[in-house]
């Protein structure tokens, strides 16, 4: 998956798009640590979700992944931009105590998972 | 309950089918008049119980992945992914939150992310014959 790229104050924002599942994840992981590999000065890597179309547990994987590679380099990990259900999906796992999951703006009003 | 159609399909366990599967079951399913949320439940859900069956019944083999998809009047859709693989030992284990037998980035909430988006879950599983997972979404749709 190409991801775009965005570096402003050590802040990495990578910003994914289409269906994140177990076929699509080892390319969107692999991108994303290219990401960080490169811009290593950056100390807060934002995920950014709003191009994600669809996403199951794959996605949860893929996060908490990214959590356990950047939290031993002191960076600090948080996604914006969730979708109702893959905000619902991802606190299954208990990842928001350690990386912040924001949701998308025009979607908390209806959130009817909550 | 009664039965308006149902569809059946057989696939090869290939990560690329993952995607496929979850849309024709979705796709299938629309002929009831669904909401947005409803027809991303019923993918989300496919989509666990598809990568189950290639992650963990086929996991170092190509095997069939069989898929009914019924459609019944009371405005029900009921789903059962089977396979012919490896089997679970202990189902009530692998329904555990965060519990999975592999290592790499699975999370281990395969199960529980089921659960939470369908009406009814079954799992049946022997270990060496195979798994199937059934799964029920009761449509309140766009009227309701």
């Amino acid at each position: 998956m190409p991801v775009a790229l965005k570096l402003k104050n050590n802040t990495l924002t990578v910003c994914l798009k289409g269906e994140i599942d177990h076929h699509t994840a080892p390319a969107i992981r692999e991108s994303i640590d290219d990401a960080i590999a490169i811009n290593h000065n950056a100390s807060l890597i934002i995920l950014d979700f709003s191009g994600v179309t669809f996403m199951d547990s794959s996605g949860v994987g893929l996060v908490m992944g990214r959590y356990r590679l950047v939290a031993p380099m002191g960076k600090r990990l948080q996604v914006d931009n969730l979708s109702a259900r893959d905000y619902q999906i991802l606190r299954m796992s208990g990842i928001e105590k350690l990386a912040p999951l924001n949701q998308r703006y025009d979607e908390i009003k209806e959130n009817r998972y909550d | 309950m009664t039965k308006i159609n149902e569809l059946k399909m057989i696939l090869d366990s290939r990560s690329v089918n993952e995607c496929f599967s979850r849309v024709a079951v979705a796709s299938f399913s629309s002929q009831l008049d669904m909401t947005v949320e409803e027809l991303g439940d019923i993918k989300t859900v496919v989509s666990e119980a598809v990568t189950n069956c290639i992650v963990h019944a086929y996991s170092n083999t190509i095997g069939k992945i069989y898929i009914t998809c019924t459609v019944f009047e009371e405005g029900v859709i009921r789903v059962s992914i089977r396979d012919k693989g490896c089997g679970i030992p202990d189902v009530e284990k692998a329904r555990e939150p965060l519990y999975t037998s592999v290592g790499g980035e699975r999370s281990g909430l395969g199960f529980s992310v089921m659960e939470s988006f369908s009406d009814k879950l079954r799992v049946r599983s022997r270990v060496g014959v195979g798994t199937t997972v059934t799964f029920e979404k009761i449509i309140k749709g766009k009227a309701r």
